[in-house]
């Protein structure tokens, strides 16, 4: 296990209620214990999502050169767990304690004007800062590609790193901005008034992907097209 | 939250721990090398002055400033106030600057709310009168948080000019809703004006008071300054204290002033709040000011942060609660008509 302390992002810290990230485009309410509402057909489960972050750790590790200067960015909520998880299995498969971190971007959104406000996550610089390290942000679901577009934003006012690159959970289409993932644990291909959801053991209580069919019980109607995060 | 911030007893306890927590993260900026967030870009923030002031008015402007928005500072002094215009002229007319919120400190108590009867955004009332200083309590309770933690039934001394703080009133008030517990302790003649009906209890006794006999154990103690410009003829810096409020300052200072005999008496971990400016050797000593158990300076820094917190949850979404047409307010529209 890692020698460097990773910060314990399990806990429901600061963060306050869920931002809804996961839950494109509306709301969800925060940190739902109850299994998947009906309607909702089950993507990923617990094993899924296990192997799918393996392959993405040993992906990073191959594509870095062994993971040499790499410092991962998970973005609040759903990325601090899943940054933590891939940190720990590079850690595991090849010994190499990369740097960790979260990002949070609430105050980089292009919708501030026009949304209420949030509760805002939290910002952990990794120990050894950023700059000229190869940062990858790490997300749980790729969409509007508005969130990767206020996160790199917010790196810049963190530093500057040698690149970056970016590691999503889902990558489920629909892009706004010119902008893609370079390590993805699976394509989904979904209509834009459908709805992933994912959980994660840590926020959430148990693991899982799943989409949500549009016109959900407690969900608002109309979607918001362009206001959701990415 | 609301859509002003007048009082603390706008913020419920979800909407205060909100503030809060937001704060939290807005501090961790000061370890930045760059000092900016770009939330309120492009929004104008006035801060509108009629009453001397260093750290509110520097720490909202600061506050502004590592939001990107842009702050403009308008005081009373050398201002078209000095020349005679009304409160509600000076408002309308920053108002129809365009400006997307105003901050507010005059002297007489409901000001910031009267204001918002004419004008059309977001107002925080950064102190009126000997009424109330809503983010003072926050940035109180935030220093508080950060030392004790969690403050449900935490119990918390206030002591000193009591009578004439509006921050007194304001930590009653946001204290309460946090679920610590409040006691205020001045001379009689200090005691406001029906605190019998607040959230506290009340004791003339400091040092019963401190040691815990009175109502329990101490978490903090807040220092209080005596505003002898609100005592009407007092001397400053001179032996005789305003009339009518106590006899001497060193009677005072003997009686309600944090000693170090007194600082002895407090639990090992409470830690000494002041909002300031301080009069040394009247209500605290340099020693307990300076001790390592101060958190005056704490509380100053804690100041930005709250500010930020505040500025951003009271503008962000704000078009969209204010249903922003360009239609300008009633009021205005009048005194344009006019």
């Amino acid at each position: 296990m890692p020698a460097q302390p990773i910060p314990d992002t399990s806990a429901p810290d600061t963060s306050g209620p869920d931002r809804g990230d996961s839950l494109s485009p509306a709301f969800t309410p925060p940190a739902d214990p109850r299994p998947a509402a009906a309607g909702a057909k089950t993507v990923l489960q617990t094993d899924d999502i296990a192997r799918v972050l393996d392959r993405i750790a040993h992906q990073i590790l191959e594509k870095t050169s062994g993971g040499d200067g790499v410092v991962l960015l998970g973005i609040p909520t759903r990325g601090e767990p899943l940054a933590r998880r891939l940190a720990e299995r590079i850690a595991a498969f090849a010994g190499v304690r990369v740097g960790l971190g979260s990002l949070d971007i609430t105050l980089y959104r292009d919708d501030l004007r026009t949304q209420a406000s949030r509760p805002l996550g939290r910002t952990v610089e990794p120990a050894g800062g950023v700059d000229g390290k190869l940062v990858i942000l790490v997300d749980d679901v790729l969409f509007s590609g508005r969130t990767v577009r206020a996160a790199l934003d917010a790196l810049t006012d963190l530093g500057r790193p040698r690149a970056v690159q970016l590691a999503v959970l889902v990558d489920r289409g629909h892009r706004e901005l010119p902008i893609r993932a370079d390590y993805v644990g699976k394509n989904l291909p979904t209509s834009a008034d459908e709805q992933v959801r994912v959980r994660l053991a840590e926020t959430d209580g148990a693991d899982e992907v799943s989409i949500l069919g549009n016109g959900r019980v407690g969900q608002p109607a109309v979607p918001v097209k362009n206001g959701g995060p990415a | 939250m609301t859509r002003h911030l007048l009082s603390a007893a706008d913020l419920d306890a979800a909407g205060a721990l909100e503030i809060l927590d937001s704060a939290e993260q807005m501090d961790a900026i000061q370890h930045r090398q760059v000092k900016k967030l770009p939330a309120l870009r492009g929004r104008t923030v006035v801060n509108l002055f009629f009453e001397d002031s260093t750290r509110t008015r520097s720490s909202f402007e600061i506050a502004g400033k590592w939001l990107s928005a842009d702050v403009i500072n308008v005081s009373a002094k050398g201002s078209s106030v000095s020349k005679g215009e009304s409160l509600r002229d000076t408002a309308l007319t920053v108002a129809a600057l365009g400006v997307d919120a105003l901050v507010v400190r005059h002297p007489s108590s409901g000001a910031a709310h009267r204001i918002t009867q004419w004008v059309d955004c977001p107002i925080i009332n950064a102190g009126d009168g000997t009424h109330e200083h809503p983010t003072q309590a926050l940035l109180d309770a935030f220093t508080l948080r950060r030392r004790l933690g969690d403050l449900t039934g935490r119990h918390i001394v206030i002591v000193g000019d009591l009578a004439h703080s509006r921050v007194a009133r304001s930590n009653v008030l946001l204290l309460g809703v946090l679920g610590a517990q409040v006691t205020l302790v001045a001379p009689p003649t200090l005691m406001p004006a029906g605190v019998h009906a607040w959230n506290c209890s009340t004791s003339w006794d400091l040092d019963a008071t401190l040691a815990g006999k009175v109502a329990g154990d101490v978490d903090a103690v807040m220092m209080l300054r005596v505003q002898r410009e609100r005592m009407g003829t007092g001397s400053a810096g001179g032996g005789r204290a305003a009339v009518g409020y106590f006899p001497t300052e060193r009677e005072y200072a003997i009686n309600y002033g944090l000693s170090p005999a007194r600082l002895d008496l407090l639990p090992e971990h409470a830690p000494v709040l002041h909002p300031g400016p301080m009069n040394r050797g009247l209500e605290i000593s340099s020693i307990a000011a300076d001790s390592s158990r101060s958190l005056v300076l704490d509380q100053v820094r804690a100041g930005v942060a709250v500010r930020m917190a505040v500025l951003y949850h009271l503008l962000a979404g704000a078009d969209q609660e204010a249903g922003r047409t360009g239609e300008p307010h009633p009021a205005q529209a009048a005194a344009v008509s006019a």
